[in-house]
């Protein structure tokens, strides 16, 4: 019996039937496609975009050039510089980072002492040639100043997970 | 139509006159063929796409619908590119060859009663015949582009179409015995009188092997390992850039076209009216011409074509070969022999 | 009649020069298009006839299948010229011995003598509804049904041989029989088994 019904099976290609049904219930299934620039899916404020530098409220940026970003970056894309300032503090007088290497893991972030150095939500940047994606550190204190308020915003919403 | 032609150009030498007149019947066949293929590709990719809960292209034009005239515009800006090693002039001939056959079989289909353009006694053979040729293109793009890919898509391509021909034949031999003809008009004719009287009843696995050996025949998912993106890139088209390229790609769906058309021909009645023969949906739809319902069932064919490309993994070169020589033909055999039975002792409404 | 006879040197010429290109060019994947080329051109010439099922299976069989076969041959072998040219000189009294031979065997019988206009008479042109597949067929399959059939043989014969020729069994490979697999059922296979569940402290004790 299972013989015969197995012969008819394979004579009206009944396996394939099924894999057809199941597909075919998938073409008047609701799409779910995000049509990208007009919709966009919810982001986490842990994500990690376009990279900033950050300033004290009173001005004075944060980053105290102690390089253990520099040391912790697994793709080795960023580069300080330090020089004592005229008021005794320690700076960097260079701090780049190339976008075109930074695998955006978040470590920079994670290892810095005092905040200076994160990961904003922004990640629809392009660059024409291949400087613009070198972040110096004229550029990361500019997209600190922009988006401050959402940085610390998202650091604030974080801070009790930390 | 064509008789206002006649008249119009009536000052015309008679032989200029005929070869204006097929010239102008030649293009109606051409040119809807081409839109076809182009708006077959937007038909797959959103089929595919929905398939996949997806929407598919939908940018260019309402709902996507300019989209195969925006890639047809890129495919003819694009830079014809000739590999440095490659044979030059098989390179560039290897195109035409698989185009030409592919529009060449068209010129004996039938899209209703009396419309076809040669209506030859043995048009079937000759669509066997022309397709077999396709099979040069392919082998010589494999060959000119001096490539491994391009090479090895081409072995596999052409192994697999030289044994599919023989299934595909077979199967068409059972159709010319069913209906006593090698003539598709006269075929389709032989199917009068009703859904149960079409061929895809009695000639129910050949129906099958047909279409399977179709898809097997136009390089087509389950069957497109002489594609085979994951082991040789794109087979025998590699190589190709821009306008090069996409004449292969027309000559492709082309021949998709022939393959569903065909099928709805020889195996479900052609342009006969599914309704033939039940009292009164017959009248209710016999305003609609043939050649709607022939199109409808080619539709359906080429949607069958996109729908199995959604759904089943690709085969494994063996299996593809088993199934064709070991499976199919030995099927077909046997069904040659039993329709020889069933016409000789006039078996069903069919042979009677 | 002015319009076949043009179409007809036209096809005629085509058919020579691609037959001389055939011996004479040097690549053999170009020789064996030019072959396809003269096949096809003698469909052509043929369907001039009236011969148009011939016609057809001549390039079914021979454009179709054989050429392809012979492609793939040539293309698969790496067929390294200068070796082949090696020999001529020495080989050149016998092929130029055979190929008068058959020169004059041809001569003797293909003359007018035996192939004149008188002794065949053109044939005449049949009406449009004449069908060359089925007075082809009526022929085959009445007045030369044996020799049809015990060709059939033959070939059905040689099929098989070839292929017992190639089939060997290798002990060493592993095959998979598909009928087996394909007849397998999920009953055959998988055993669901009961089980009463473990604390993990039981297991470490």
């Amino acid at each position: 019996m299972t013989a015969i019904k197995h012969f008819f099976k394979t004579f009206f290609l009944w396996e394939l039937v099924l894999g057809l049904k199941l597909t075919g219930k998938y073409l008047f299934a609701r799409k779910i496609t995000v049509q990208y620039p007009e919709e966009k899916t919810p982001q986490s404020n842990r994500f990690r975009g376009l990279h900033a530098q950050r300033r004290y409220a009173n001005g004075e940026e944060r980053c105290i050039a102690c390089k253990l970003c520099e040391a912790v970056c697994p793709a080795l894309a960023i580069t300080i510089d330090m020089e004592e300032r005229e008021d005794g503090s320690r700076r960097t007088t260079r701090y780049d980072i190339d976008l075109s290497k930074c695998i955006f893991c978040g470590f920079c972030e994670e290892s810095c002492p005092v905040d200076a150095i994160v990961e904003t939500r922004h990640f629809e940047y392009c660059g024409d040639v291949r400087e613009d994606l070198l972040m110096t550190k004229e550029k990361l204190l500019a997209v600190g100043d922009r988006f401050e308020t959402e940085i610390a915003n998202d650091r604030a919403a974080d801070a009790q997970y930390r | 139509m064509i008789e206002t032609l006649q008249n119009l150009l009536s000052f015309l030498p008679e032989v200029v006159l005929s070869l204006v007149i097929i010239t102008v019947k030649i293009l109606a066949i051409v040119l809807p063929i081409m839109g076809a293929v182009a708006y077959l590709t937007l038909a797959e990719r959103k089929v595919i796409s929905y398939i996949q809960v997806r929407i598919g292209p939908n940018r260019v034009g309402p709902r996507g619908l300019l989209q195969p005239i925006a890639d047809a515009l890129k495919l003819i800006m694009k830079e014809v590119i000739v590999p440095a090693q490659a044979n030059k002039k098989l390179f560039m001939i290897a195109p035409v060859l698989a185009f030409a056959p592919a529009i060449a079989a068209w010129a004996v289909v039938p899209f209703d009663e009396g419309m076809v353009l040669s209506n030859i006694d043995a048009s079937l053979l000759y669509i066997l015949a022309i397709t077999s040729m396709a099979v040069y293109g392919v082998i010589l793009a494999g060959w000119a582009s001096n490539s491994k890919y391009a090479f090895l898509g081409a072995m596999r391509s052409a192994a697999q179409i030289v044994s599919y021909e023989i299934a595909m034949g077979f199967a068409l031999v059972t159709v010319l015995m069913a209906a006593g003809s090698l003539n598709l008009t006269e075929i389709v004719n032989a199917q009068q009188g009703g859904v149960w009287m079409w061929f895809f009843i009695p000639l129910w696995p050949m129906f099958l092997v047909y279409y399977i050996s179709g898809l097997a025949e136009t390089n087509r998912a389950p069957f497109d390992v002489a594609e085979g993106e994951s082991e040789i890139v794109a087979g025998f088209h590699v190589e190709y850039s821009g306008m090069t390229f996409s004449i292969f790609f027309l000559a492709e769906y082309a021949n998709m076209i022939l393959i569903a058309l065909l099928t709805a021909l020889m195996f479900c009645g052609g342009w006969l009216s599914p309704f033939q023969g039940i009292p009164v949906l017959e009248s209710m739809f016999s305003w609609v011409p043939g050649i709607v319902w022939l199109l409808l069932k080619t539709s359906f064919f080429l949607f069958l074509f996109l729908w199995f490309r959604a759904t089943f993994p690709r085969y494994r070169y063996d299996q593809i070969m088993r199934l064709g020589w070991k499976v199919l033909i030995p099927i077909t055999i046997f069904w040659v022999l039993l329709l020889g039975l069933a016409i000789v002792e006039g078996w069903g409404p069919w042979f009677g | 009649m002015a319009f076949e006879l043009i179409i007809f040197y036209i096809f005629s010429t085509i058919l020579v020069g691609s037959a001389l290109a055939v011996i004479t060019v040097r690549n053999p994947i170009y020789a064996a298009l030019f072959l396809v080329l003269a096949f096809f051109t003698c469909a052509g010439v043929w369907l001039l006839l009236e011969a148009e099922f011939l016609a057809i299976t001549l390039v079914l069989v021979y454009v179709g299948a054989v050429m392809v076969l012979f492609l793939f041959v040539v293309m698969m072998l790496d067929i390294n010229l200068a070796p082949l040219k090696e020999g001529f000189i020495r080989f050149l009294p016998v092929g130029v011995a055979v190929g008068v031979i058959i020169l004059i065997q041809m001569a003797m019988i293909l003359g007018p003598e035996n192939f004149g206009l008188e002794k065949f008479a053109m044939p005449v042109g049949q009406g449009e509804d004449y069908s060359n597949t089925k007075a082809l067929g009526r022929i085959l399959y009445t007045t030369y049904v044996y020799p049809f059939e015990i060709a059939a043989v033959i070939l059905l014969v040689a099929i098989i041989a070839a292929i017992s020729l190639t089939l060997r069994k290798r002990p060493d490979s592993k095959k998979q029989n598909v009928a087996d697999q394909v007849k397998v059922r999920r009953e055959d296979r998988v055993r669901l088994v009961k089980m009463p569940a473990t604390k993990k402290d039981e297991v470490q004790s």
